[in-house]
This record gives structure tokens, C-alpha cells and sequence, in this order.
């Protein structure tokens, strides 16, 4: 029976989406590792905010990187070993407002990670913010009337970006939230899951959530076309109803299979080095 | 007819000419005649049009600078003649496209020779970029070299291209007069590097296994090289979308246990110092080859300066280790980048090279057989006895690393304060303890200094008068210190400050003079804290290096001799 806990001492609030989260990535993680995937491949990243603290909870590899800095580093560790699985945390106001240009880059790429999106919508670590998904006129501490702008829809962006598995889930629907998650991180090249996660102390939305959230059932997600308008359905401020579910799918080489190279000794090395200069004599 | 020992030779015209072509060529014809050479390359933040010039300098002695005054003049425009009519010396020669440029009245030693190359260009119906050639066959015939070495050279560069190259060259050659003659040293050639070439290959005898960079002068030529080379030496080259991902997309592989390198300027630098402090607090190493240019902000984005070095010291948030060397030439380059990789997984925090335009985009003869091999030193691994700590606390505060996947460890990096294990703490005990244990190795670092040679001692030993320089000063300083028998003091490990060597190279100094490219003597600032002081100060920051020649005018007026 393999243990995944640490004795870090959680600090979530209670009733925090963040906890769905953990526990859809345990009972993936277990699965996983039965169905053959060893955990010591297993790295996790994160960036900064409550979603981060969830690999001070888990017990595999992890890399605590800073605000907004996710991707490159779960980059920089796909293509110096591709053999190891990158599970990458990212909240809303790190990926979709300090590192957009890292999340858009990481699609772009397609580099063979999984991204998962606490998007909770509101900054809560830093006591209640608006944040690029927060709905307009969203009142926060620094835009105590109002927010005056519109959030975006990452997952256009994404769809847009050239992510090739773009996925919506909710805190409140495990079931459909571990499914999500499995296929995304069991997807080759970039996967994207934007999770709605609640926050219970600044932006409780698990009312609104549950009167508006419907799971996708007549959809293809290997078509663009349908995948983009799907997406639209929602714009992140609207009332109306909130699709969930794999948007898009698609297959396409990632980055990390360029950069296949073999090792070389020393002595090779300084030989080679040696050739280098005698071409410039 | 007069012999040349020691000259310099400048080529100039407009962005798109083929300057730096032209520049290599020349370079490389007196590198078969066994001269040694500096090249220095000026050039505008432009991509067409504007003034663009080279000056190569031969030697007969290892030089690692150029000199302002100049022995040829090679104009493929007005202008080039115009702006560096002053440099030339009184026997100088000139050699110009008589159909664009007018000489004009000249001082009675200088020699000139115009070739129509416009109009010989136009009737053999070949491509006008070419009178870059046709100026260097001109050259080649009047300072009486022989045909055969330029043909070598154009056969080597254009391989069966060579054709029309060597067809305007040589029209043009039989058209000049020899009038001077440099003759071969008897010395073999060596090879001719860029000292971003020689920090590149430095790096690689390290180990490196990655390099990262976003393209910023001066060390966009490392990015293009290595990339260039990167099947070769097995090496992951990536430029991504910013130096903040530059920086954080290297302590990725560093955490793989891949040896990684990043380049940039100052701007460049600036995004990058989150990714600094991350580093020395997640233990990661990176090493950051910094190329120094002229401030604030964009400044002058081609030209050079050494203004970087209290930012390197500084720069990132909180207290932690770093190492900073700083080479002065394409050996010292090779060497201390090596080194700079080697210590910098010896005690996993990051490391610097301070580089900056005038060495990283010098062009030096590189003697390689000179160079000790500093080798690829393996980092502290884990002997896989109980638990994996990643942050273990031990006597010199270095902890044996492990790599993903390991069956045996959980492998956690943490930007924040941490465990032994690597989870986020915030009490007050595992603060001050963790904190330490970083801080703690900078003491093993400095110790470890004592076994290279940290601080260098040029020109007369028991001089009571000393030049002071660090960087790429250190070519001009040690030529002009011969001329006036002074002492010079070059420390190239600048932090942690191997303050034990540098007042042993100092003692029996009296008189000390700075020479730096900056407005505020940077290094002076520095040694100030281990009770040293400068006497005098010559500070150039106009963008343009130090030359032995103008420096000898400025050491004369500081010392009144």
C-alpha cells in the first residue's frame, strides 16, 4: 500500500476546493501507479498561492517554484529527463496573471505535461483579490467598487495557444474531476484542466457552481471547430450555463522528442573540443 | 622597405558591407603568417546602413586589446576615411574604392591607394558586396603578402563559392603596388575564437549539459555557437520566450542533475534575478555568464562597459552564497568558465562569469595547449543510507544530491524556507538553521578559491606603482604597465573576495590606480571593504574599450611621467 501523505500539516480552510483536488490527484496517482506508472517518475510542480501548498501534502518528487514560474521549470525537467511525469499546479492569478506568457509558451510548445488550474478566481493567499478570471465588477480588496475590466477564458486562449488536450472540471464533482485528470496527465503533449475551485472564504461560488455546471455529453473533442465553440459557451461572467468536460483532443509531436541526446565522456568531449579549434586555425 | 611588427588594421563601411567578413578574412590571412591577434568589432544597434568598422590588430607578442591608432586604413566609404583620419599613425597606409572616395589633402608619411572596385565590380557583372573582398586583395598586395595565403584562406571560408571572391581580389591585387612588407614570424597559426566562443567551450569541458538564453548583445553569439554545436557535444540548447523563463526553465534541469548554463546582458539580467535567489535557495546551481554593456536601461546596446559587477553581488532578494569571476581574456575565459560550472555544483549556488562586449565579441588568438584542463568535477551524491534528505544539514552546509526518478527518495526543491526533507516551514529555529547551513558554504567556497590562482600579478613584480583591473581591462593594462614598468593586479575571483591573495599581490604597492570601464570604479567600491584604497582613477565610459596607447596617455598623467 503505498503512502502518499507527509507530515506537513495541512492549512487549507476547511471546505476548500483545494482538498478536492488532492484527493482526485491521490486516488489518480494510485491508479496510475497500479496500472504500472512507478511514482519515483512522478515530479510534481507548483507556483505560489493555496493551490501550491497541495506538494508540501504529497509524498513524490516536487519543486516549489515561485509566483507564475510553473511551466518553465516543469520544461527545463521534461527535456533533461522525458522519462518523468510532470504534474504542474498552477493557481489563477499564477498562470493566468503572472505567467501567461510561461502557460501560453508550454501550449505552444506542446511539451508533454500536465497543467492543472486551481481556479478559484479570486487571490486567496494575498486575502481576497480580483484575479484575469474573476467575473466583471468582482468587488476586492483593491477594486473595492468594482472590477472595471472583463476576465478572460483561458481556454479559448489555450484552444488558440495550441494546447492539445484543453479540459474544464469543478471541485465539487470528483467523480467526473479524477476521470478529467487521469486523461489529461495520461495525455501525450500539453494538457490543460481548468478546475472551478472554490474558495469558501472570499469567493464561495459552490452554489452557483452547482446550479450551473453540466457535464458535456454530445461533444467531439477532436474537432476544432466545435471544441471553440464549446469553449464560448461560458466567458467566465455571464450567467449562463457552465460546460465541463474534454473540450479538446488532439495528437501532435511534443517538444521533449527533439532534444534526445547521448551522453559523452570527457575525454570524447575534449577531443571534439580540440577539432572545434583546429577549424578555426 | 619597412618591416611591420605590430599593427593594426581597420576596415570600415556601412552595416551590410560585409565588414565582419572582411575582418575575419584579414584576421585569418595574419594568423597563417603567425602573427597573434586582437580583433575589435564596433558596430552600430542597427541592421542596415550606419557606420560599421573592424580594427585587427597582429602582434608578434600574445596581445589580448587593440590599439587606437592604426597602421592601415582600408575604406569601402567616405565616411570610414572621414571619422578615423585621426587614428592613423604618420606613416599609415590607406586603401580606398577610388570610385566612392575622394582622399583629399593627407599628411606627407601617409601613403594611399585607390582601386576602382565599384566599377571593376560592375564590368565583371559580380555582386557589389564583393568589394569587401577586392579591398583585402588591394591590402594583401601592398603590405606584400603572398597570393597564395589569401587564396587559402578565400578556398577555406567559401569553399567552391571562392570563385568570384578570388576573381575581384585578384584584379585588385594586380592593380596595387607593394610598398610595405609583413612578413611570417616563423610562428605557428593558432586558432581564433570569440571569447564567447572560449566561455562556451569552457563550459562544455565542464560538463554542460544545457544551455538557455534569450537573445541580448553581447552573448547572443554563445546562443548561436552552442546551438550550432549542440549535436556535437550532445547539449540541450533552448531559447524560450523570456530570461525570466531562461532563468527558471534552468533550474529545472539543474534539479534533473544536468549541468546548465544561462547568458545574458544587464536588461536581460534583471528579469532573471527571481530565478537567482530561487536558485541559491532551492540549491539549484546555474551558471550565469552575465556580458556587461553600457547603462542604464537600454543605454548603448553594442557597445561595452563594466557596470555589473555590484549588481551581480547584489542582485535577488534575501542573504545567500554566490560566486563571481570575471576572465580578461579567451584563456582565462575557457578556463574560469569551467571552473565557474565546477564550484557552482560543488556547492550548489549560482555562479557568474562577468563578461562584457569587448571580451565576449573580441576575437583572440587562443592558445589552448596553455590552458590548464580544470576537468569536470562530479557533484556530492547521496550514499542511499536511511532517508533521502534533499537539504540535508552537514558540516560545510552541502547536501549529497539525488536525481529523479530515484525508487529509493522523494526529491522535493522549495523556493520557500524549508525542512531537511524540503517541505515549508515557518518557525523560528528551522528558519535560522536552514539559513545557516546556506550561508555556510560561501566560508568553503572562499577557502576553495586558494587552489587557482584568484588573483593575478603582471609586469614588474617590486613596482611601488600598480595598475588595478579586473575583466577585459586586462589586455590594455598589462601592455601599457610594460611601458612604464608597473606592477599590475588583476583579481579574477570577485565573490567571494580572495582578499588573502589580493594583499599578498599587493604588498610593497604604494601607489595604486584603478583602470575600469565604468563611472564610479566598481572595483575600488569593492576592495574598499577589505581596506584597500585607490590612488587614482581612470575611468573610460564611453561605451569603447581601453587600447594600450590611449591608456599610456592616461597612465602619464597620473603618474607625471
Amino acid at each position: 500500500m503505498i503512502n502518499l501523505n507527509t507530515n506537513a500539516v495541512n492549512t487549507w480552510c476547511p471546505g476548500c476546493g483545494n482538498f478536492a483536488i488532492l484527493n482526485a490527484l491521490k486516488a489518480v496517482l494510485k491508479s496510475l501507479n497500479e496500472e504500472g506508472l512507478p511514482l519515483e517518475n512522478v515530479v510534481l510542480v507548483s507556483g505560489i498561492g493555496c493551490h501550491a501548498k497541495i506538494v508540501d501534502y504529497l509524498n513524490v518528487n516536487s519543486f516549489y517554484s515561485l509566483h507564475g514560474r510553473v511551466f518553465p521549470p516543469a520544461t527545463g525537467i521534461k527535456i533533461a529527463n522525458p522519462a518523468l511525469k510532470l504534474i504542474c499546479h498552477s493557481g489563477d492569478g499564477d498562470a493566468y496573471g503572472e505567467g501567461l506568457e510561461h502557460l501560453i509558451f508550454a501550449a505552444k510548445r506542446n511539451i508533454d505535461i500536465t497543467a492543472i488550474i486551481h481556479n478559484n478566481r479570486v487571490y486567496g493567499l494575498t486575502t481576497g483579490q480580483y484575479t484575469p478570471t474573476s467575473p466583471r465588477c468582482f468587488k476586492g480588496r483593491s477594486t473595492p467598487f468594482g472590477t472595471k475590466e472583463t476576465p478572460i477564458n483561458p481556454l479559448e486562449i489555450m484552444l488558440a495557444s495550441g494546447a492539445t488536450f484543453i479540459a474544464r472540471g469543478t471541485s465539487n464533482g470528483l467523480e467526473l474531476l479524477k476521470k478529467i485528470l487521469k486523461e489529461a496527465i495520461l495525455h501525450k503533449g500539453f494538457s490543460f484542466v481548468d478546475v472551478l475551485q472554490v474558495c469558501v472564504t472570499f469567493f464561495n461560488m459552490y452554489e452557483y457552481y452547482n446550479k450551473n455546471v453540466y457535464e458535456m455529453k454530445d461533444h467531439e473533442p477532436g474537432d476544432f471547430n466545435m471544441a471553440m465553440k464549446r469553449v464560448r459557451e461560458w466567458d467566465y461572467t455571464t450567467d449562463t450555463k457552465i460546460p465541463l468536460g474534454i473540450f479538446y483532443e488532439k495528437k501532435a509531436p511534443s517538444f521533449e522528442e527533439e532534444f534526445s541526446r547521448s551522453e559523452i565522456p570527457h575525454a570524447d568531449r575534449k577531443l571534439q573540443i580540440q577539432q572545434v579549434l583546429e577549424k578555426t586555425i | 622597405m619597412k618591416e611591420k611588427t605590430d599593427f593594426s588594421v581597420l576596415i570600415g563601411g556601412k552595416a551590410g558591407f560585409g565588414i565582419d567578413k572582411a575582418s575575419s578574412f584579414i584576421a585569418a590571412i595574419f594568423n597563417r603568417l603567425g602573427y597573434r591577434l586582437y580583433v575589435y568589432r564596433d558596430y552600430p544597434s542597427l541592421i542596415r546602413g550606419g557606420h560599421t568598422f573592424s580594427i585587427i590588430r597582429a602582434s608578434r607578442e600574445k596581445i589580448a586589446s587593440h590599439n587606437n591608432r592604426i597602421g592601415f586604413l582600408l575604406a569601402l566609404n567616405q565616411e570610414t576615411l572621414d571619422i578615423h583620419k585621426e587614428r592613423l599613425k604618420e606613416d599609415a597606409v590607406i586603401i580606398y574604392d577610388s570610385d566612392v572616395v575622394k582622399p583629399g589633402a593627407l599628411p606627407s608619411g601617409i601613403q594611399s591607394t585607390g582601386i576602382p572596385l565599384t566599377k571593376m565590380i560592375k564590368a565583371e557583372n559580380l555582386q557589389e558586396i564583393m568589394r569587401n573582398t577586392g579591398i583585402i586583395g588591394a591590402f594583401c598586395k601592398v603590405s606584400g603578402i603572398d597570393w597564395n595565403i589569401l587564396e587559402t584562406v578565400f578556398k577555406n571560408s567559401f569553399g567552391e563559392k571562392a570563385g568570384p571572391n578570388l576573381k575581384i581580389a585578384k584584379l585588385a591585387y594586380d592593380k596595387a603596388k607593394e610598398s610595405i612588407k609583413i612578413t611570417p614570424t616563423g610562428e605557428k597559426p593558432l586558432p581564433v575564437v570569440s571569447g564567447n566562443e572560449a566561455i562556451g567551450l569552457g563550459l562544455i569541458n565542464g560538463g554542460l549539459k544545457a544551455y538557455i538564453s534569450y537573445p541580448m548583445t553581447p552573448t547572443s553569439p554563445i546562443l548561436h555557437f552552442l546551438a550550432g554545436v549542440a549535436e556535437k557535444f550532445s547539449l540541450k540548447v533552448i531559447h524560450p520566450e523570456s530570461e525570466i523563463a531562461v532563468m527558471l526553465m534552468a533550474t529545472g534541469f539543474a534539479y534533473c542533475g544536468q549541468k546548465v548554463a544561462v547568458g545574458t546582458s544587464g536588461g536581460g539580467f534583471c528579469l532573471m534575478t527571481e530565478g537567482l535567489s530561487f536558485s541559491a535557495m532551492s540549491e539549484l546551481p546555474v551558471v550565469i555568464v552575465l556580458g556587461q554593456r553600457p547603462g542604464p536601461s537600454t543605454g548603448l546596446p553594442t557597445y561595452s562597459a563594466q557596470t555589473e559587477l555590484h549588481f551581480a553581488l547584489n542582485a535577488g532578494q534575501g542573504e545567500f552564497p554566490r560566486l563571481i569571476v570575471a576572465p580578461g581574456d579567451a584563456e582565462e575565459a575557457y578556463y574560469w568558465s569551467n571552473i565557474a560550472l565546477n564550484l557552482s555544483w560543488k556547492y550548489q549556488l549560482p555562479a557568474f562569469v562577468l563578461s562584457d562586449k569587448t571580451l565576449g565579441e573580441g576575437i583572440f588568438s587562443f592558445d589552448y595547449g596553455s590552458i590548464k584542463d580544470a576537468g569536470e568535477t562530479s557533484a556530492e551524491l547521496w550514499d542511499r543510507n536511511g532517508t533521502y534528505k534533499r537539504y540535508l544539514d552537514t558540516e560545510t552546509g552541502v547536501s549529497p544530491l539525488a536525481f529523479p526518478p530515484d525508487a529509493d527518495a522523494v526529491i522535493k526543491a522549495n523556493s520557500y524556507q524549508h525542512d531537511e526533507a524540503g517541505i515549508t516551514i515557518e518557525d523560528a529555529d528551522t528558519t535560522v538553521k536552514m539559513l545557516n547551513k546556506i550561508l555556510r558554504k560561501e566560508k568553503y567556497l572562499l577557502s576553495e578559491l586558494d587552489n587557482y590562482e584568484s588573483v593575478r600579478v603582471y609586469g614588474r613584480q617590486d613596482s611601488e606603482t600598480a595598475l588595478l583591473c579586473w575583466g577585459s581591462n586586462k589586455g590594455a593594462c598589462v601592455e601599457a604597465a610594460r611601458k612604464f614598468s608597473l606592477k599590475v593586479v588583476q583579481p579574477i575571483a570577485l565573490h567571494p573576495f580572495p582578499a588573502g591573495q589580493f594583499k599578498k599581490a599587493m604588498v610593497g604597492v604604494k601607489k595604486l590606480i584603478t583602470v575600469e570601464n565604468n563611472a564610479t570604479a566598481q572595483l575600488v567600491r569593492l576592495i574598499n571593504k577589505y581596506g584597500f584604497d585607490a590612488d587614482e582613477k581612470i575611468l573610460r565610459y564611453d561605451g569603447r574599450p581601453f587600447t594600450p596607447d590611449e591608456l599610456e596617455t592616461e597612465i602619464g598623467r597620473v603618474t607625471g611621467k
